[in-house]
């Protein structure tokens, strides 16, 4: 499912918000939760999950090119914990196979 | 301060004008559908933000920690987040504002 057919999935649930409306909510959402992370906080929703920004400490790597070694900075990147209820959801439907 | 669904119903209730009501059922639908997707075996990308990918895992021998006693690991499906080149751009960028 891409951004798009979220949209169109949304849109075609309720009937008070144009797609339109729909499109600029799910947008607006989504660059509430990058905003959210780019300035280092938590985003907690039960049963769907949490992200976090997880420390990558600093290191040496190599130019593959050259073979020169490179300082590489210490660095944040997102982590995504699923919640007990996704988790379970998304196990439940592969056991039922 | 965590990021929560009341905030961000919050946000569509400031800068888009839904009602309380509308914004915070926008609010649990959105997460409601992306669960749906994955529940169904689908894969979600979310351009600029990232991707919620499903992993298929073998059953493994594991350990109850307590007991040491071996127990299987049932094999299982699971839900893994990739951030996309944006987002980890946005978030590379808090890390260079706290060393300042």
């Amino acid at each position: 499912m891409t951004k798009s057919e979220l949209i169109e999935r949304l849109a075609a649930h309720q009937t008070q918000l144009s797609a339109k409306d729909v499109e600029l909510v799910v947008k607006s959402l989504l660059e509430h939760m990058a905003q959210a992370l780019a300035r280092g906080d938590r985003i907690e929703i039960r049963g769907f999950g949490s992200f976090s920004l997880h420390f990558r400490a600093p290191r040496t790597g190599r130019n593959p090119k050259t073979g020169d070694a490179v300082t590489l900075a210490g660095k944040y990147v997102p982590h995504f914990k699923p919640g007990k209820e996704l988790r379970d959801r998304v196990n439940a439907s592969i056991q039922e196979n | 301060m965590a990021l929560t669904k009341a905030d961000m119903a919050e946000r569509l209730f400031e800068e888009l004008g839904l009602n309380k009501r509308e914004a915070k059922e926008m609010v649990e639908t959105f997460f409601e559908e992306v669960r749906g997707a994955l529940e169904k075996g689908e894969q979600v990308k979310l351009s600029g933000f990232g991707n919620f990918d499903l992993r298929d895992k073998n059953q493994r021998p594991g350990r109850n920690p307590k007991t040491g006693e071996e127990i299987p690991i049932s094999a299982r499906r699971v839900v893994t987040f990739r951030p996309g080149q944006k987002l980890k751009a946005r978030v590379e960028a808090y890390a260079g504002s706290e060393q300042q």
